[in-house]
């Protein structure tokens, strides 16, 4: 009997939904700039796939499209970040986001 | 069937989410990461989303968390993060809060308008897209077709970042400095 339910759309937008929130809590509880990236990646993962549920939903292929950039500005996106916390962690040795506090060299 | 694909995928990616931002250890949270990746993949390919899960695959879980992992490494951050203190007082149910609250809102949006969601299909046509690569050539013809000119750009976007990064990155002898 379990079989014949079928999950529809709106289970999973409710689970994009939960991981957004995870991500988002994870941004601002975390202090480690990388763990930060990764919950940043959480929380494209979770628009990627409304945007995959919904074009599925509406019959329409350019959610999918859609994703598809956002994983290119999401792979730009991390290589530009990790230079930037590469090029700090050369000049101090710490690792939190609370020692970088202030926007100089 | 698909309920039980649903739930398992629900599974990693819920655990994984969890990990990454529970352990201390920033290697665990990358490994994490990748489980929550997968599971989105799988998701990917029981929404008929087929060339969108190869590319989250190779691109999120191989490039993406394997850029990560060098990084930890090559910086050599990856001592366990004593997590148990708290920096700024109240911070974590402050979190915890703008967290839940950010979901419940979307989930609240998510479940009064589904039926306008219901109304406007049920989903993509099976018989259209049963042939194996339908979904590829759907997606083709619209990045080469309607979006040609946003995937220039994004190729310019990609050259911008790898030159930006080199130029960051890069060590300054100090003969140079002055130059």
């Amino acid at each position: 009997m379990l079989i014949a339910i079928a999950p529809t759309s709106t289970w999973y937008l409710i689970l994009a939904a939960i991981l957004f929130g995870i991500g988002t809590l994870g941004v601002m509880v975390r202090r480690n700039p990388l763990v930060m990236f990764m919950c940043i990646e959480l929380m494209l993962n979770a628009v990627n796939l409304t945007f995959v549920t919904l074009a599925t939903a509406m019959t329409n292929i350019n959610g999918q499209v859609a994703v598809f950039f956002v994983m290119v500005v999401a792979a730009a996106e991390v290589v530009v970040g990790l230079g930037i916390i590469v090029s700090i962690m050369r000049r101090r040795t710490s690792a939190t986001a609370d020692d970088l506090s202030a926007l100089k060299g | 069937m698909e309920l039980a694909v649903f739930i398992l995928a629900s599974a990693m990616i819920l655990g994984g989410a969890i990990g990454v931002i529970t352990r201390s250890n920033p290697v665990h949270a990358a490994l994490s990461l990748v489980l929550t990746l997968f599971g989105v993949a799988v998701i990917f390919v029981s929404q008929e989303a087929h060339f969108l899960a190869a590319v989250q695959v190779i691109v999120y879980a191989g490039a993406i968390v394997v850029l990560f992992l060098f990084v930890i490494m090559l910086l050599g951050v990856d001592r366990t993060e004593d997590i148990s203190i708290e920096p700024i007082t109240a911070q974590r149910p402050l979190a915890a809060i703008v967290g839940v609250g950010v979901s419940g809102i979307v989930i609240a949006a998510i479940v009064t308008s589904r039926k306008a969601l219901n109304a406007a299909g049920e989903g993509i046509d099976k018989n259209t897209v049963d042939a194996a690569d339908a979904n590829i050539r759907q997606l083709a013809r619209s990045i080469f077709g309607t979006n040609v000119f946003a995937f220039e750009v994004t190729s310019v976007l990609l050259l911008v970042a790898v030159v930006g990064t080199v130029l960051m990155a890069r060590r300054v002898k100090l003969h140079e400095v002055g130059k």
